[in-house]
Order: C-alpha cells, then sequence, then structure tokens
C-alpha cells in the first residue's frame, strides 16, 4: 500500500480544504470514495482487468494535486457517478480529488451545428496529478459529435486520471473522439463508462498518437433494445510507450449489435495490450456481436498482449472475434520496391494503409482529414519531436 | 404406461457407467496429512528420493491455497474428507498372488476393456487402472521386445529408477499449481510409457482409468517419454459410478518428446458428470502438459470431454525444440450443471514452431462451457506461427459459452491468428432434417456430429465411434 499511502494522507490533510472549495454534490460523495479507495488500492496484476498494466508504479511518483476552486455547473449533479463504476478504485481516487465537471448537455431533439471539442492541455512548472471529470448526456433523441483531445504543452511529468460518464437516452446519436497527443513523461489513465438506451447509435473512436504511459477503460452497457455501439481504435507506439485498452460491452437488452475494431502499430520497446470482452446476459437474444483487434509488430524488443473474450449466456446470437500478430506482408513491400519507393517509404505506406482503416470509418470529413495528416506525420516520426523537446530524441 | 417406461428407460441409460463393482477395498483413512504421504510411499515401497520429492510437494501444498481464476463455481473440498488410497486388489480378493480377481475382471468386461490379451482389440495395449492401483497392463511382453517400457508408474518406480527419476516432475514441476502439489505428494497408479530411440511403437497404448470406491479421489500420475525418432500413440478412458457426492480427480500426465519423434495423445473422458440436478460427479482438476524437448518433434493433443460435473485442465505443449509443432483438438459437451473451463496453453520458445488449436464447445441444458487459451511467442521463437479457432455451440437458452483467449507475442516475426464464433444450430439446418423425417433430437446429434467432425476424425478409429455415441448420450434430453 506504499503507493496509496501519498493519496490517502493528502487527502486526509486536505479534506476540509477541498470540501470548502467545491460544492456540496460533489463533496457528498468524497468520504464515501475515500473508504472505497482506502479499502481496495490500486488494482494489482493479479486482477484479471488489470493483467497487463502496473496500476501502483504509474501513481508512485510523487504528484502535485491543484485543489483549487473552479467553475461549477450544478446542472451536472443528477449525473455525476450515476454511471461509472464507484467501486473501482481509480473512480474513487478521481471522485475524491476532483474539483470540477465539464458537462455537456444535448437536450431533446437537439442537435449542435459544430462539433463540440474539448482540449485538454496540460501545463506546468512541476510533475501533477489532473483528477478530470467529464460528463455528456444526450436526452431523447439528440445528437452529438465530440471530440476530446489530450495535449501536453510542457515538459513536465503529469498523471492524468480521467473519469467520462455518458448517458445516451432512447433514440441519441453520439459520435465521441478521444485523441491523445502528449509525451513520454504523460501517463493517462481514462475510465469511460456509458449508459446507452433503446434505438441509439453510439460510436466511439479512440487515437493514442504519441503517450507515455496509457490505459484507456471502456465499459458500455446496453440497457435498451435496437441500439448499436461501435468502438474503434488505433494505437501507434513506438519507444518505451505502453498502450493497454481495455473495453466491456455488456449486452443486457436483446436485439443490439456491437462491434469493435483496434489497430496497433508497435515499434521499438513498446508494449501494446487490447483486452476487450463482450458479455451477453440471459435474455439478451438476437445480439450480434463482432471483435477485431490486429496488430503489425516491427521490432524484436516490441510486446503485444491481445485477449478478445466472449462471455455468451443467451443462445440465439452470433458473436464472433478474430485477433492477429503479424508483421508487414512481404510481398506487398517487394512490389512496391520493384516500382522504385524506397524500403522506409514503402514501409510507411503500409503502416498507414493498416491504421487507415480505423480512420476511414469517422463519419467528420474534416476531423478524418486532419486525422490522416497527423498520422502519417507520426508515422514518419516528426510528431514524436515535439518543439524544443529534449526527451524524443 | 408403455410410454413412461420407455422413458424411464431413456432417462436410465444416460450413464451406462455407473455401476458399482462389490469388490473387497483396501481403503486408507480418510485424511491428509504427512503419515498419509508416508503411508502411500511405504505400500508402494519407494525409494528413498520418491518419499522425499512427495513430502516437499506436500508441504509446499499447504502453504497454498486453492485457486478461483477459473470461471467455475466449484464446490468447497474438504481435503480431510477424502481417501487418498484404495486399492482393490489387495485384501485377500485373489488366491494367488498375479491373478486378478474375477470381480475386477468383470467390471473391465462390462466397460468394454477386456484384460484377457487374446479378446483385446486388435493392436491396444491396456493399463487398466481401478481408484490407485493398476490391475493389469496388457501385451508388456510383446512391447518389451521391442525395447518399449509400459507399465504402471509404481512397477517403473522399481525396475526403471533412473528414467523415473529423471523425468518425473520435469515437465510439471510439483510447484507448477495447487492440484500439482497435492497430486505429487499422494499420486498413486498411472502408466508409465518409454518408447527408446527410433521404434515405432507397433500398436496403440491406452489406459482406463476408473473409479470404483466411496469417499476417495483418484490422484494418478501418467508419464511418456518418447526419445528421439520414435513415435506412439497413446489412449486414455475414464469412467466413474453415480454417486451423490463430488468426487475429487487430480491426476498429472507429463510427455516428453525426443528429436524428430512423435506422440499423439487422445483422451475420452466420460467421468460421471452428475445427475440432471447437479448433484454428484467427479471433479477433473488436470494438470497435463508435454515438453517438446527435441527438434523437429510433434505432439497433438485430442480430447472428448463430457463427463465430469467440473472440468478443467489445460492440456499444454511448450514447445522448445526448433521447427517442432503442436496440435490441440478439443471438443467439450455440457448439459445439465456441468461446467467446463478447458483450453490449452501454447508456450513457443524454439524457432520456427508452428501451432494449431481447433476447439469446439457445445453447451446445453443450464451448463457453462468455456474455452481459455494462451498462445505465448518469446523472444527467440523466430517465426513462431499460431493458428486458433475456437466454436460455440449453443442449445438452450440457459446455458452459457464463453471464450478466453490469451496472446502475448514477444517476438515480431511470429504470426498468431485467432478467430472464434458463437451461435445456436441453424433453424435451417434442423429444418432441412424435419423435412426429411429426421426428427428434431436425431437431427441435433447429427448437427452436433458434423460440427465436432474436424475434432472426432483426428481420433484413432475406435474411439472415434465411441465418441460420436458419447456426443448423442451426453446431449440427450437437452433439446425442446
Amino acid at each position: 500500500m506504499t503507493s496509496e499511502k501519498q493519496y490517502i494522507e493528502f487527502y486526509e490533510e486536505e479534506r476540509a480544504g477541498i470540501m470548502s472549495r467545491s460544492p456540496e454534490w460533489m463533496n457528498a460523495h468524497r468520504d464515501e470514495a475515500f473508504r472505497t479507495f482506502s479499502a481496495a488500492g490500486f488494482p494489482s496484476r493479479k486482477d484479471e482487468r488489470n493483467r497487463y498494466t502496473d496500476v501502483a508504479k504509474d501513481f508512485a511518483h510523487n504528484y502535485g494535486i491543484n485543489t483549487s476552486q473552479r467553475p461549477q455547473d450544478a446542472s451536472a449533479q443528477t449525473l455525476y457517478n450515476a454511471v461509472a463504476d464507484t467501486r473501482d478504485a481509480l473512480v474513487a481516487l478521481n471522485t475524491m480529488f476532483a474539483m470540477e465537471c465539464k458537462t455537456v448537455r444535448v437536450g431533446k431533439g437537439e442537435r449542435p451545428q459544430h462539433p463540440i471539442q474539448i482540449v485538454n492541455t496540460l501545463r506546468g512548472e512541476h510533475p501533477e496529478m489532473v483528477s478530470r471529470r467529464i460528463l455528456i448526456e444526450l436526452e431523447e433523441n439528440a445528437e452529438a459529435d465530440i471530440i476530446i483531445i489530450d495535449r501536453a504543452a510542457s515538459k513536465q511529468r503529469f498523471l492524468t486520471n480521467q473519469v467520462i460518464e455518458v448517458r445516451c437516452a432512447d433514440g441519441a446519436r453520439l459520435n465521441l473522439y478521444e485523441i491523445e497527443e502528449t509525451h513520454l513523461l504523460c501517463t493517462r489513465y481514462s475510465s469511460l463508462f456509458m449508459s446507452v438506451g433503446a434505438n441509439c447509435s453510439v460510436h466511439h473512436t479512440s487515437l493514442t498518437l504519441f503517450n507515455g504511459h496509457t490505459r484507456n477503460r471502456c465499459d458500455v452497457s446496453l440497457c435498451g433494445e435496437h441500439s448499436e455501439v461501435v468502438l474503434n481504435g488505433c494505437v501507434i507506439a513506438d519507444k518505451m510507450q505502453r498502450v493497454d485498452n481495455n473495453t466491456v460491452i455488456d449486452h443486457q437488452a436483446a436485439r443490439c449489435a456491437s462491434r469493435q475494431l483496434y489497430k496497433y502499430v508497435l515499434d521499438d520497446s513498446a508494449m501494446g495490450a487490447f483486452a476487450g470482452r463482450i458479455l451477453v446476459r440471459p435474455g439478451a437474444q438476437h445480439t450480434t456481436s463482432q471483435e477485431t483487434n490486429a496488430n503489425l509488430c516491427g521490432a524484436r524488443t516490441a510486446r503485444m498482449y491481445t485477449q478478445p473474450m466472449l462471455e455468451i449466456y443467451a443462445d440465439d446470437v452470433k458473436c464472433s472475434h478474430g485477433s492477429t500478430v503479424g508483421q508487414m506482408n512481404e510481398d506487398a513491400l517487394f512490389y512496391m520496391r520493384q516500382r522504385g519507393i524506397s524500403e522506409r517509404e514503402a514501409r510507411l505506406l503500409l503502416k498507414s494503409a493498416f491504421i487507415t482503416e480505423v480512420i476511414e470509418h469517422i463519419p467528420l470529413s474534416s476531423l478524418r482529414d486532419r486525422l490522416l495528416i497527423l498520422v502519417e506525420r507520426r508515422l514518419k516520426g516528426e510528431l514524436s519531436k515535439c518543439e524544443g523537446c529534449k526527451m524524443c530524441e | 404406461m408403455a410410454e413412461n417406461a420407455f422413458l424411464k428407460e431413456v432417462a436410465e441409460k444416460k450413464y451406462a457407467y455407473g455401476f458399482e463393482t462389490q469388490v473387497e477395498t483396501e481403503i486408507l483413512e480418510k485424511g491428509l496429512s504427512e503419515d498419509v504421504v508416508r503411508m502411500i510411499s511405504g505400500k508402494k515401497g519407494e525409494p528413498e528420493w520418491l518419499l522425499n520429492f512427495r513430502l516437499e510437494a506436500y508441504r509446499y501444498w499447504q502453504t497454498q491455497e486453492q485457486p478461483s481464476w477459473g470461471h467455475l463455481t466449484l464446490p468447497e473440498i474438504d481435503y480431510q474428507a477424502i481417501s487418498y488410497y484404495a486399492d482393490p486388489t489387495k485384501a485377500g480378493n485373489t488366491g494367488k498372488s498375479g491373478e486378478i480377481d474375477p470381480e475386477l475382471m468383470k467390471t473391465f468386461d462390462k466397460l468394454g476393456i477386456p484384460l484377457e490379451e487374446r479378446m483385446a482389440l486388435a493392436g491396444t495395449a491396456v493399463d487398466a487402472v481401478m481408484d490407485s492401483v493398476s490391475v493389469k497392463t496388457t501385451f508388456r511382453d510383446k512391447l518389451a521386445g521391442q525395447g518399449i517400457i509400459f507399465c504402471s508408474i509404481s512397477e517403473a518406480v522399481k525396475q526403471h529408477p533412473d528414467l523415473v527419476k529423471e523425468y518425473l516432475g520435469s515437465v510439471v514441476p510439483y510447484r507448477d499449481n495447487y492440484f500439482a502439489a497435492l497430486n505429487s505428494a499422494v499420486f498413486s497408479d498411472g502408466s508409465f510409457v518409454y518408447i527408446p530411440k527410433g521404434v515405432r511403437c507397433p500398436m496403440e497404448l491406452s489406459t482406463y482409468f476408473r473409479i470404483n470406491a466411496r469417499g476417495t479421489g483418484q490422484f494418478e500420475r501418467t508419464l511418456i517419454v518418447c526419445d528421439d525418432d520414435a513415435y506412439v500413440s497413446y489412449l486414455e478412458g475414464c469412467t466413474a459410478p453415480m454417486r451423490d457426492e463430488n468426487q475429487l480427480h487430480a491426476a498429472i500426465v507429463e510427455i516428453v518428446v525426443g528429436a524428430r519423434a512423435e506422440v499423439k495423445y487422445s483422451t475420452v473422458q466420460n467421468w460421471y458428470p452428475g445427475d440432471a440436478e447437479g448433484k454428484g460427479g467427479v471433479l477433473n482438476l488436470v494438470t497435463k502438459r508435454g515438453l517438446l524437448r527435441g527438434d523437429d518433434s510433434r505432439l497433438s493433443w485430442t480430447q472428448v470431454e463430457t463427463g465430469s460435473a467440473i472440468t478443467w485442465k489445460y492440456p499444454s505443449c511448450v514447445l522448445q525444440g526448433n521447427r517442432s509443432q503442436a496440435e490441440f483438438y478439443s471438443v467439450a459437451v455440457t448439459n445439465n450443471f456441468q461446467q467446463a473451463d478447458t483450453g490449452t496453453k501454447m508456450i513457443h520458445l524454439g524457432r520456427d514452431t508452428r501451432s494449431t488449436i481447433i476447439s469446439k464447445g457445445i453447451s446445453a441444458g443450464r451448463s457453462q462451457n468455456s474455452y481459455r487459451g494462451l498462445v505465448k511467442v518469446g523472444k527467440n521463437a523466430d517465426r513462431a506461427r499460431n493458428y486458433s479457432s475456437c466454436d460455440s455451440l449453443l442449445l438452450g437458452s440457459r446455458c452459457g459459452a464463453h471464450t478466453f483467449p490469451y496472446m502475448d507475442v514477444q517476438n515480431d516475426t511470429a504470426v498468431v491468428e485467432h478467430e472464434a464464433t458463437t451461435s445456436k444450430i441453424s433453424e435451417d439446418q434442423l429444418f432441412y432434417c424435419n423435412q426429411r423425417g429426421i426428427s428434431t433430437e436425431d437431427a441435433v446429434g447429427l448437427i452436433v456430429n458434423g460440427y465436432a467432425k474436424d475434432v472426432l476424425n483426428k481420433l484413432p478409429m475406435e474411439f472415434a465411434v465411441e465418441a460420436q455415441k458419447l456426443l448423442n448420450v451426453s446431449l440427450e434430453g437437452a433439446v425442446g
């Protein structure tokens, strides 16, 4: 319990101050969360959902925690901790120190004209842990495109412990994009919880373009019939980067469809992990579910762990999953080299074609084009050489 | 009335091997302690080093806790309420030594395993094990002519101590897992096979395991060593009487495969699965592993799992030799309240190693059937190749089918593929059969057999026929 100690002690010391600077409805959850966190501690690698990430090690560094007063939006309170798994240690830790909730709410039948973009920029002189909470609520038949971007503006150790709660009422349509473009010193823990009603369409795309250590957890509960969920993800990782995506799609209602496509390109000493679990509950008949995870390993020292799981308790379903780990097609490389394309260029083309499958599914054309450029720059190694950066050379 | 009688007959037919043999059996008192371990070792007249091996395992076992990570609801096992040794050949059952009690002969005849060599199926040598003791091993002399050793492990300890000492625990060390430690401490009979260099075993070797005595567990240990350029095909079958209590079966199978050698290991597992309410049945918690030690070696596991209340096992392969190849074919059927969490582990260590996994799960009634498999490619396993395919078939709305594949790849030249599907029997296929006057139950039998064919084809012929019948019987009453 050494990693947990600093957070427990900090909370005990600062509790009164935190409480005085934040609203009552947030404070109401804090002590309970503190008890949960102190009792459970960080999940160990023996925990099935944390096999590939050493949480306690990532949280062991002495990070500062900012508990200053933030602007508040009281309308968030009905959603706060309503969808998230409050027994989870990381959610509890977030609840202990969260000072504000960024809230996106789209009213009945409304459709904002433009996509909503949330840009999180990490900036500071000292190592810092950020407890970020984002709440998204779509009322009946509402539609929204939401883009969340993580960036880092200073060369400092940052730890983000983010919790996103999403509730989609019947007939809602949500496109949610999460793009991470930070640096090697950044650690990101994101826990996304979605509760989806009937007749909804939810698309979530997660892109990890540059990072340090990342663990994304994504739990989707399909609570109403005839809904569709698509989870797509792409990861480009090299150097010492680590990316661990862990998804659960819980089919509670009948006649829903889910699709997942995750692609990883790994190089150098990068570590990639993907664990996707599809749970079809008793009575969730006529479920269709598909899960694909494809991975390209480019170097001897790169490691990939993949674990696509099906857990099915209903008989009239169609579920499948597939997963592959392999290399670039030598024939394709040879074909291109024959035509005068350099080996480096040919490899780049293949990698980018491999990854593009995920990005092509994005309906927002402006974002799609931007991402295609970003991915290409990333594969060329341009993105990792951020300005004035001494670390990534 | 006539219908009722017929129904009764069908219901009782379900488990044909549920009878009990009335034979005086010497049973060790219930409970487990160092004294019990010493006593088992003493009864078998074992050398010092083996006793020490057992005691070390026992001490290690005491420090461990029973694992709970499987997708199973394991009933609490009271290890002190089990008798760890039961010998039906002792207690003056036979007049002369070396002769088998006629009751035992009858039992094995009834099970379709004749112990008279002249009556045996052509080309199969059998080691028949009841409770803790090997009753008889057939065709020993004929095999010995080629230098093949096929006997019970207790005899091997006495007659070939060097071989046993060299290989025992070399593939599954007693620290491997909880049940392996327990087995290493209290193991009783099992088979020992040694195929010398360059010998192709002329007949199928087979072991038949039977639990008979009440309140006992079976802890057999099988060790197969196939030296360079040799070949052997080995079959394992098992049954137990119908009882209300759960009986524990915690075995270890170790296989060592030399360079260019080939081993085929087939299992038809038909332990008593418990009744329709989920009462009783065997807890089948087994550790099976093969080490492909030499270059170009081959090992294939084929299993048909229809019995046991709980099956929790992962026959695995360690592909150490370069260019070694491993295969795993499995059909697991669960009905009523049975639970299965089974699959394989393929550990690729050598270069150019290949493995194939074909797993077919069939769940019916209120059973839970899980595939769990690991494919690991080590740093030096250049160009390792794996293909896994796991299909699940659901018959009924209250059962579950689950797939938990793990892939750990640490080499960039490896190619690992996994695919899995879960679905129910196609209505169209059923309708097609019905149209042609085939009843729904028969149609399901047909479709299931077709579905499992990939695996059944890998079994030796006599076993394949047996397995096909088993599939039908296991699913009886699953439809409608």
